[in-house]
Parts: structure tokens; sequence; C-alpha cells
């Protein structure tokens, strides 16, 4: 075929990138090389739309021993104990095809720690879906659930926490988000950066077939009405073949046989052997005759494009090849040698005997596209004056039955009852909570982990709800007694070439590097997602944030349950009642607009620290963070969770009830304390000049305030247990 | 006490077994599929997880293996071998246990604690267990257990059912069946008593700070009963 503008642009390149590429190559491109700049230079795998962005990222910190850049970010834990981990998106495969996208974005995560030599420990996951009303949403939710499930529990790494959002800016483009943690001794770390000339280039794990053609330029287009095409797109998962390759790795890993070591994800072949070539400066040359094809008569058009699972690229040793190859034998897994480190720094591509492509490296990375799009700010709305007449016609407990049964506030069980994740033993708290937390085998230390996202704080305010996001993980780890250390993002957005989408996506990523830089906690890996817009109908900005941190001893875990009959509950940060973009604002009066609610780093940090400082002295004996839906429902779970009940004290002066309730101020926990340990809490809050309201006393089996509420606990866990079942079964 | 835990690939419950093994007391190893012999032991563990990707169905190319020989050969001379999970699909498959595991009635995947009644204590697995009821962990998608109305009452009569699914209380009845196993039936024996197939997981709940403690007096029981 011959290679022309046309030919360029229905592989997704601009007509100004097509002269790019011609210019730089003083030639017009073979189709092979076409699809090779097509596959790097899509804004999936060249970030060309954000990295001008993403520099501005804090990316560093006492505790980081790799940033972004690399497979995953690593932070030290101590003892030679490091955490590899990252979040990434699959939204587009898993919108055309619920099960393999969720799957096999699983299975792309989970490679991605593993190439670094950590053995996966943990699984969580962000998802998000349309309305609960759109006619997709169940199908969708079941596809991906059971395909996230099907991989993770198949691999047996548990899955240990998670969020789930329904928003009809989903209808048509969910988003799922999967992130894991591995543990690897901090001197066994591996990396992508090739070294060496005339090293051996290995190709192990699945055969290569066709399936996936095309993927990351799929990722990086708006959807249509035509979506049903692109189902060949979309990768299929062997989670037991990914078992294997993750075995037979970690054995290969044990000793110094490897140089470099890159998973094939988005653009396969082409970019994991493009990336490792240049993080090492070298040039490669790969025999596509040698790479093993599940398929007949492949080209090396569809090899070095195909987006086939489980498959790996290694640079050896020179005269390990046999050693290595016992090992992934013994796996039964394919392995190759391919090629070879050159010092051309080109790639070199040869098919049976002649040399079908030749592509100076620097022009697939270094010189791919770089734009500075233009952006629109996003004003501050107004803050809203609600009527506090119209309150006055509502009944308090009716309010909190209902928020609690909100599809986004209810429990989900439903989902995470799929999910194995008490497999390897080491889980200490289970999906449900603040955060996940698993134990670092063998030792006393373990390892936290929170996924979060507040879209509807993002569309208001891009810029105070990113700073948002990083708070509320900050928080989440803090609530089960986890020192906060790193975080790692997923950006997912609309249509970068749209000012508006353009502007949330660098205000959210202000707002978060502003946020990480004042927590010291700062973002080591992640990825970006744009297009997420079907028809003209962009998401609202999502960006996730998957925050870690450490308990040095677990013993000193905390939950959310209530433990103790007579133990008092304060909440800790003070309570100005915002309301505006609360969920008691959308769904008892039906009121979207305003500005979400401030964020104050000051507090944050020094609050956050203070109770840190009380779960560390053992004063208190639960702790939860107080986020959407505001303290009733905070204390409500905490109720539920513990099967105990509280009597909540009346609320001083004239603060209107609702917004003491229902807003959604941050900076803010509520903690049990047993009597004994009073004194010291108190003396520790007014030494760090800590606001604290004393909400009232674990007392019963019912939530009583006042005559406003008597509501007994199985009421409440009814209203707030069952909602996704019965949706799911309707 | 000697035991071994035969890794096939696809295996993902071998460490954990291993784990809690040696944490009781057992001199355990771990023996590779394709191996031709299993080590001196006492006890033969097939761990949970999906062996062989559970293609064709769960369990069935791991019952042609080639260590499964050995372990019939064990099994038939008397040794105890435990199947948990994949285990158990694995044992039935190769016809040491009765009955087969059919889909989760809700076709759902199931991670959760779950308590279970000891039927059976006149066997080494079992016999002066303190608890009538254990709380246990399954994990699984195939667990519905299932067999025809003459092997059932076989199992039966000769009360080789070991464990159902109950309520904390004991009760046994559908809504403490979380899979839809005939007769809320978790684990079985063979006619001998000697190999003991459970869907829960005992090795999932050997300390406080996990799902719950009950893991941990099987274990010992079976050390107990061993000495």
């Amino acid at each position: 075929m011959e290679v022309t503008e046309a030919v360029a642009i229905d592989h997704g390149l601009k007509k100004e990138e097509f002269s790019k590429i011609c210019e730089l190559l003083n030639r017009t491109p073979n189709l092979t090389e076409l699809a090779i700049f097509s596959a790097m230079w899509n804004e999936h795998c060249s970030y060309k739309s954000s990295r001008k962005h993403l520099k501005k990222m804090h990316t560093k910190g006492k505790q980081v021993i790799q940033g972004p850049g690399e497979n995953a970010g690593v932070i030290d834990i101590g003892d030679d104990d490091a955490i590899v981990f990252k979040i990434e998106s699959h939204n587009h495969p898993s919108f055309i095809e619920p099960y393999q996208g969720a799957a096999t974005g699983v299975g792309g995560i989970m490679r991605d720690v593993f190439t670094m030599g950590a053995r996966p420990i943990a699984n969580l996951n962000s998802i998000h879906f349309g309305s609960p009303q759109h006619k997709k949403t169940r199908n969708l939710l079941r596809g991906v659930v059971k395909g996230i499930g099907g991989y993770g529990n198949c691999i047996g790494v548990p899955t240990i926490a998670g969020q789930t959002t329904f928003d009809e800016s989903y209808n048509g483009n969910i988003l799922v988000n999967a992130m894991t943690l591995g543990l690897v001794n901090k001197n066994k770390i591996f990396y992508s950066k090739a070294a060496g000339l005339d090293k051996p280039v290995i190709y192990v794990g699945s055969k290569t077939g066709r399936d996936g053609i095309h993927g990351a330029s799929m990722a990086s287009a708006t959807f249509d009405d035509k979506i049903e095409e692109k189902k060949p797109t979309v990768q299929v998962g062997d989670p037991f073949t990914e078992k294997l390759l993750l075995e037979a790795c970690l054995e290969l890993m044990a000793d110094n046989s490897i140089i470099a070591i890159q998973d094939m994800g988005a653009a396969g072949l082409t970019s994991s052997s493009v990336e490792m070539a240049s993080k090492g400066n070298l040039g490669i040359e790969l025999n596509l005759s040698e790479v093993p094809c599940r398929e007949e008569k492949m080209t090396p058009y569809e090899i070095m494009l195909s987006e086939s699972q489980e498959r790996m690229l290694i640079v050896l040793e020179k005269g390990k090849e046999d050693h290595a190859k016992k090992i992934f034998d013994k796996w039964n897994l394919d392995f190759a040698v391919i090629g070879k480190t050159t010092n051309s720094k080109k790639i070199e591509l040869i098919f049976d005997n002649k040399k079908v492509a030749e592509i100076p490296i620097d022009l697939l990375a270094e010189n791919a596209p770089i734009y500075d799009r233009p952006w629109k700010k996003t004003k501050l709305p107004q803050k809203l004056k609600f009527d506090k007449d119209e309150f006055k016609s509502l009944k308090l407990s009716d309010c909190l039955k209902k928020i609690l049964s909100n599809s986004n506030i209810s429990d989900k069980k439903w989902i995470w009852d799929q999910y194995d994740h008490t497999v390897m033993g080491d889980t200490i708290q289970k999906p449900g909570g603040d955060a996940g937390v698993v134990r670092v085998h063998g030792t006393n230390k373990a390892v936290a982990a929170s996924v979060d996202s507040s879209a509807l704080y993002c569309f208001s305010h891009p810029l105070t709800g990113g700073k948002q996001i990083v708070c509320e993980s900050y928080r989440n780890l803090i609530s089960v007694g986890a020192k906060p250390i790193a975080i790692t993002n997923c950006l997912n957005f609309g249509n970068p070439e749209k000012e508006k989408n353009m502007g949330e996506f660098v205000e959210c990523v202000e707002g978060i590097t502003e946020a990480s830089k004042y927590l010291d906690f700062p973002v080591v890996s992640g990825n970006v997602s744009f297009y997420n817009e079907t028809k003209d109908k962009g998401i609202k900005p999502t960006p996730t944030i998957g925050g870690v941190g450490l308990i040095s001893d677990y013993q000193q875990m905390l939950t959310m349950d209530f433990k103790t009959e007579g133990n008092l509950v304060y909440v800790v940060g003070k309570t100005d009642g915002h309301l505006d973009q609360s969920i008691f604002a959308r769904e008892i009066l039906n009121e979207k607009k305003g500005p979400p609610p401030t964020v104050n780093l000051f507090n944050e940090k020094n609050i956050g620290e203070t109770v840190l400082d009380l779960a560390r002295k053992n004063l208190i004996v639960s702790c939860h963070d107080v986020s959407l839906g505001g303290i009733l429902i905070a204390v409500s779970k905490m109720c539920i969770k513990g099967k105990k009940g509280i009597k909540i004290n009346t609320l001083k002066g004239l603060t209107n009830k609702y917004e003491y309730f229902f807003g959604e101020d941050q900076a803010r926990y509520i903690i049990e304390i047993p009597k004994n340990s009073l004194k010291k809490v108190n003396d520790i809050l007014n030494k760090y000049s800590v606001h604290f309201d004393e909400l009232g006393t674990v007392n019963g089996q019912s939530i009583v305030y006042k005559d406003d509420i008597n509501l007994p606990i199985e009421e409440l866990a009814d209203a707030h247990k069952y909602w996704l079942k019965k949706y799911m079964d309707s | 006490m000697r035991s071994s835990v035969i890794i096939f690939p696809g295996s993902n419950c071998d460490r954990d077994m291993d784990v809690a093994l040696k944490k009781f007391g057992f001199k355990n190893q771990m023996v590779w599929h394709n191996d031709k012999s299993i080590p001196k032991s006492d006890l033969i563990v097939l761990p949970g997880g999906f062996s062989y990707g559970d293609y064709l169905r769960c369990g069935s190319i791991a019952s042609k293996s080639k260590i499964i020989k050995s372990v019939i050969d064990f099994a038939n001379s008397g040794g105890l071998v435990l199947g948990i999970c994949n285990g158990f699909q694995i044992l039935t498959e190769t016809g040491l246990l009765n009955g087969i595991l059919q889909q989760n009635k809700f076709l759902n995947f199931i991670c959760s604690n779950v308590y279970v009644k000891v039927r059976d204590k006149q066997n080494k697995y079992f016999k002066d267990l303190k608890k009538d009821v254990l709380e246990l962990h399954i994990a699984h998608n195939e667990g519905n257990y299932f067999c025809s109305n003459d092997e059932l009452k076989s199992l039966e009569d000769n009360n080789q059912i070991a464990v159902t699914y109950c309520g904390e209380d004991g009760t046994e009845n559908e809504t403490t069946n979380p899979n839809g196993a005939i007769k809320n039936i978790a684990g079985i024996f063979n006619n001998n008593k000697n190999v003991l197939g459970m869907m829960p997981h005992p090795e999932r709940m050997i300390d406080k700070y996990l799902s719950g403690e009950d893991g941990s007096l099987f274990f010992k029981n079976i050390l107990d009963n061993f000495k």
C-alpha cells in the first residue's frame, strides 16, 4: 500500500504530523514505519498534550526511589523493602468490551509492577459508570467487575480496596482504572534502560496474535456510533499465562542475567523496544521472523502493532540465553532471541531477510510532538445561599436514609465479594474501609492503599478539586493509622483539543501538584487518559489518586467500626457546613451548582499529623475520615460496621443541623476515644490547636439525635447495604 | 509431621498453605507438578488456585498431571490427602472423591467468611476437635458441590460428609448456603476418610489479624491426631 496523507490520517496522525515525519525522515515512510510512528506519536504513548504540564508535578521525596518515567514508581519503606506501584486506565477498551477490557487493564498494570522485579501484593481499582438508569450501565458494571475479578483472582493477588461511582457523564465513556502494589528488595529493582552493545534481545510470554492492533490509537480518539467496529482493537487476556510469566520472570530475576526488561503494553513490541533503546541511548535490531506468532502469515506491520497480552521484552547479558530459556521452558512459555542492541541509534526491523523498517529512535521518542494546547480557566462558582426555611419541611432521619442508599454512598459489597481479597494471607483490612491494608509478608510492617476521585468537585472547580482528592487520599491513609508516603495518579479527561477540557486538565494537575507538595506526598507514577468523549459529550474531569502509606507496626492499624459502648466520639476539624456540591444538595435539594468545599492545606497537614499522633500513641480505637455525605453519613458507617449505636449531643448555638450533619467541609475525621485516654487526647488536640467537637457517645443499638433521629442500626444497614445488590438483580 | 504441598502451574494458594503448615509445626516441602515422585510425607496437600488455568474444567488437567499418580497411590495406601478449593476440584476429577463442583448458583465468584459445621469426627482431621462450627473463608467461582442421588446416599450412609455450610449457630438452610451446594456440602471424605476435599480455606484463617483464627484449630488438630 502506498503511504499517503490519507493513510496517515487513517492511522490517527494529523496532517501536520505526517509532514513532520516525512521531513524528519527526509522521505516518505513505508507502511510499517508509518504504523510505528502512529503508535509512538499518539496521545496514549507520547503524552503530547500533557507532557508540558506533567513536568511541573511534585515527584521527589525522601522515600522516593523511582519517580515517573519508569514502568512504575518505587518508594522506600525501610529495611531494604520497597513498594512498586502504579495506576493505569483501561477506559476505552472496557466500554467496548467490558470483561476483556477490564481484565487486561488489571493484567497490564500487574505486568508494569512485576517487570520491575516486584511481586504484586495488592490490587485496587477505581471504576466509574453512567447513570444507574442508563440502559448500558448494569451490563457494563457486571462485565467490568467480572473482568477485574476474573484476572486478579486467577493470578492470586488480593484486591483490597476500590471506588465505584455513577454519574451520567460516564454514560458513553466508563472509566476503569486499575492499580497494583508490589514488594521488592530495594537492591534488586529492574529498570527498562537497555545498556551495552550486541546484547541479545529476548521475547518471552505468549505468542503474538492479531488482537489489539491499533489499541493505543483507539485509546487516543473519541468514540462515535460505530464503536462496535472497534471490538477487534480490544486485547484478550489470559491470566493463567500471566501467572506463569510472573513466576518465570521473578525466577530469572533472582540472579543477574537481566540488563533491562519492559512489558509489551500499549503499542506492544513497538513501544517496548523503542523505549528500552531510547532510555539506553542505543539502537535496536529486531528480526521479526523470529517473533513467536499465534496466527499464520502475520506481517511486520501486524507484529509491531499487536497488543497481544502477557508478553515481555528483555535485554539479557550475553551467554545467559540458555539459562533463561530453561526457566521459561519450565513454565511452558515462549522464549525467542529476536534481536540485539546496536550502536546505530535506530530501530531496524528485519523480516524474511529483508530490512523492512529503519527509523532513528530519537524521532520516535524525544522528537515526538509536544503540544502547548490552549486552555481555559474555570472560574470559582459563586457560593449558593440556601433557603433554610426550605429545610423545615425536611426530616433529618429521612434525609439520612435516603443519602445512605444513594448510588455513590451505598455499600459496594456486591462488587468486592467477587474479588478475592484474602489470598496471600496478609490482608488485614478488607475492602469497605477507608483504605485497604496488607502486611509486608513476614514483617511487622503493613502497607495501606486507597483510590480516590471527586469528579463533581473537579467539574465545579478543577483547581480545588485537584487539591481535594490528594487530601482525601491523605486522610484515608491516616484513618487506618498509616503515614502517607506517595501517590500515583490516573488522569481521566475529555478531549484535550477543547479548551475547556484542556483547562480542566491543567488546573487539576495544578491542584494535585500544590497539595502533594504541601503534604510532602509526591507523585511517583501515573498515566493520562484523554479523549473520554462520545459524540461530543465528554466526561467530568476525573483524576484518580492512588495513595500509599506505611504502618510500621501493623498492630496499630485502625478501622472505622465503633468498638466499645461508652467511648466518646469526636469530630476533629472544623465544620462550617459547606453544602454546595454536597450529596445532600444534589439528592435532597436537587441543587447542582456552587463551589466545592475549600481546601486548607495547613489544616489538612496539621490535623492529619495530629490524628496520626493519636493513633501512634494508641489513644484512639477507631477512626474514619469525613468526606462525601458529611458527618452523619460517616458516623452511620461507623455504627453499621461496628454494629453499635451512638447518642449524638445537642448541637451548640445557632448551628443549622442540616449544614452541620451533611456539610462536606474538608480536613475532618471522626475518632472514638476510650474514657481513660480522654485527657491525653484533649491535651494533644489543644497542643496542636486543632478544633474538635464532642459529637456523642457510643451507645446502644440505635443512632439517636434529640427527637430528630432514632434509627436502629439494622434499619440503617438495610438502607446502606442493599442498594447495589437490588439494582443488579432488578 | 511431614507434609508436601504440590504446586501446579496456576496454583496460587501454595505459599499460603506452606506458611500455615510451617506455622503450626509441619515439616513442609513444596513439590513441582512435573516431579516424578513425592518426598516421604504424612500429609499431601493440593492447594487452591487455578491449576493449568482451570481450562477445560476446574482441576481436570491437573488430574492428569505427572505428579498425580503418586498422589493417587499415596491416597490408596491410606496416606492423608487434603485438597482445598482447587485441590478439592482436582480430587473429584481424579475420582478419589465423588461428585463434582459446578459454578456457584448465583454465577458469581464469592470471597467471604462462612461458617461450616463439622459433621464427622471419626477421622484423622477432625477427631477431638473442640468446636463443632468453624468460621472459615471461601473464595471460588465453582464451589457448588453436586453428586448423584446414589452417591449422596452413600456419602450420608458412610458419614463421608465432612463439613457443611451453616450459620454461626449451626443452622443449615438455603440462606446459609453461599453457592447452592447440594445439602450445603462444603467438604467430603473418601470412603476411608484419609482423603478430604473442601472448598473453604483454613490457611487464610490462622491469626487474629486476618479474617479469623479457626483455621489454626484445623491444622493443630491434624497434628494432635498424628501424635
